[in-house]
């Protein structure tokens, strides 16, 4: 009867997880993202449902929940009515391999599959499927043209994105997103700085590695300035320009899943997914005071009462809480001295904020400057990176 | 049982119970929400004009050559994932194995470059 025990124990862990995403990307990533866009064009973003907004996209989901879902005469309704469902559900599958932390020996992963990072990729690539069919099903000539560009926009960016993969893979001698991480531990430090054998020397390998992998994973997560498929100036909105209500959130909800699995992946395979910061105590308190500074500064000059400042200052009071907490953790001696997890999802924000951040700072790509991105600067630096440090580490600093 | 199977028979039942999960909401809606119909309504979004023909026509054909250089190097990549695992172990022989391949590959790219194939135009 294992089996059986296996079955319900995975079904709820799938309810877990998918409740997960509505809730910590979905909703809190919306809500983060539109203010965090807000803060960047000098507003403020929702502020009136809730606490500083905090429920606006409650409110909204259950708004969405009494739209009537309309199906246009011209569709085609079972792929129409699919098409959600499935950018949905492959948004929830990249997350089987993502690992939040290690408690003890257990780490919190729904299952360390040994081809992870491959999976990732190949379920990444599923979200391709969906859009298409919402784009082609919805007979719709935006639709149609979005669902395309995505379309190529994705097998384009596929290739730098494994490349990146690879690199990683090639570094750890894994596939598995645990065993990733495991590599790093062991070697003390993260793969964007640090190799094995050539140690500080590879920081220019590992940070070209992880730009191009952020790249790539921006674009196929089809976010700003690689927005091309829903460019709302051009296509009204690109493949969901005929969904409504809660099919159009399932269609968000694939997104933001898709986009905070990206950020997560980056940070297991670059930033050491769960692994503490390995700083000394000195620089610590160094940090700590720094922000403290910055406090005091905002309080006395008065401009901490501008509500467009308020979020730096609430940051710094964040940032000098961690670093006291961790300076006086590390003089105790304590390792690891906050649980593995926090450091994870610090990271993971660290990297959805990079994004939203980069919606604001460049502009939309046109399609041959996008294609030609991929395929003849990032395929090309991708491919001589994952040659030259393969050089460096089998022959040149043999181990 | 063998953690292999486990683990698939993890990711079958995440496909499966996610699927539920995602018409959950759909099904909400079904019960909750109004249903009218109106001719105008489920006509096709045209910015606000009549619809003129269908959608499902002929586009550029430069989408099939991209996915056609696509198929040749996810292939390619394909085969270095295992290849990344073990080199470490078998070391600079199999490195400057898949050299060979990679650069028989490049020349590929190159030959679809040159031929324009890489234009948009």
């Amino acid at each position: 009867m294992d089996w059986l025990t296996e079955i319900l124990k995975a079904a709820l862990l799938t309810v877990v997880v998918f409740t997960y995403l509505a809730v910590v990307t979905a909703m809190i990533g919306v809500y983060l993202e539109r203010k965090i866009s807000g803060w960047i064009q000098a507003r403020l973003g929702p502020k009136h449902v809730g606490p500083q907004g905090l429920l606006q996209t409650v409110a909204d989901t259950v708004k969405l929940l009494q739209k009537e879902h309309i199906t246009p005469r011209q569709a085609d309704v079972l792929i129409f009515n699919a098409a959600p469902i499935m950018v949905a559900v492959a948004g929830l599958l990249d997350w089987v391999v993502i690992p939040f932390g290690r408690i003890g020996e257990r780490v919190l992963v729904v299952r360390d599959l040994n081809i992870g990072v491959l999976y990732f990729a190949a379920m990444a690539s599923l979200t391709v499927i969906g859009i298409l069919a919402g784009g082609w099903s919805s007979n719709n000539k935006y639709a149609l043209l979005g669902g395309l560009r995505s379309a190529s926009q994705m097998v384009s960016y596929e290739i730098p994105l494994a490349l990146g993969i690879l690199w990683v893979a090639m570094i750890a001698g894994t596939l598995s997103t645990v065993g990733i991480v495991q590599a790093q531990a062991q070697q003390g430090g993260w793969f964007l700085f640090k190799l094995p054998q050539l140690d500080y020397a590879g920081a220019p390998f590992g940070i070209l590695a992880a730009l191009t992998f952020l790249t790539a994973a921006t674009a196929e997560v089809n976010r700003v300035p690689f927005d091309l498929p829903e460019a709302e100036s051009e296509l009204v909105a690109g493949y969901f320009a005929e969904y409504t209500g809660m099919r159009f959130a399932l269609f968000q909800l694939g997104e933001y899943a898709e986009a905070f699995a990206m950020a997560a992946l980056a940070a297991i395979m670059f930033l050491g997914g769960w692994l503490e910061p390995n700083l000394p105590a000195w620089l610590w308190i160094t940090l700590g005071l720094a922000a403290v500074l910055v406090v005091v500064l905002l309080l006395i000059t008065g401009a901490s009462r501008d509500l467009l400042i308020r979020p730096i200052l609430i940051l710094a009071v964040l940032g000098a809480a961690l670093c006291v907490v961790m300076f006086f953790g590390v003089q105790a001696g304590r390792s690891p001295v906050l649980p593995s997890p926090v450091w994870f999802l610090t990271k993971m924000f660290a990297l959805v904020f990079f994004l939203i951040w980069m919606r604001w700072t460049y502009p939309r790509l046109r399609l041959d400057q996008l294609l030609n991105l991929s395929w003849k600067v990032l395929l090309p630096v991708g491919l001589l990176n994952l040659l030259i440090t393969g050089f460096l580490i089998t022959v040149v600093r043999a181990p | 049982m063998p953690k292999v199977i486990v683990d698939w028979l993890y990711v079958a039942v995440f496909a499966f119970v996610g699927t539920i999960m995602a018409a959950l909401p759909l099904g909400i809606v079904w019960l909750l929400a109004p249903r009218a119909d109106l001719p105008q309504k489920t006509l096709t979004y045209e910015s606000g004009v009549i619809p003129f023909g269908q959608a499902w026509a002929q586009f550029n054909v430069r989408y099939y050559l991209f996915a056609l250089i696509f198929v040749v190097f996810d292939v390619e990549v394909i085969y270095l994932y295992p290849w990344a695992v073990v080199f470490r172990q078998l070391g600079a022989f199999a490195f400057f194995e898949m050299v060979i391949f990679l650069l028989i590959l490049l020349v590929g790219l190159a030959y679809a470059w040159r031929k324009g194939a890489l234009e948009w135009t």
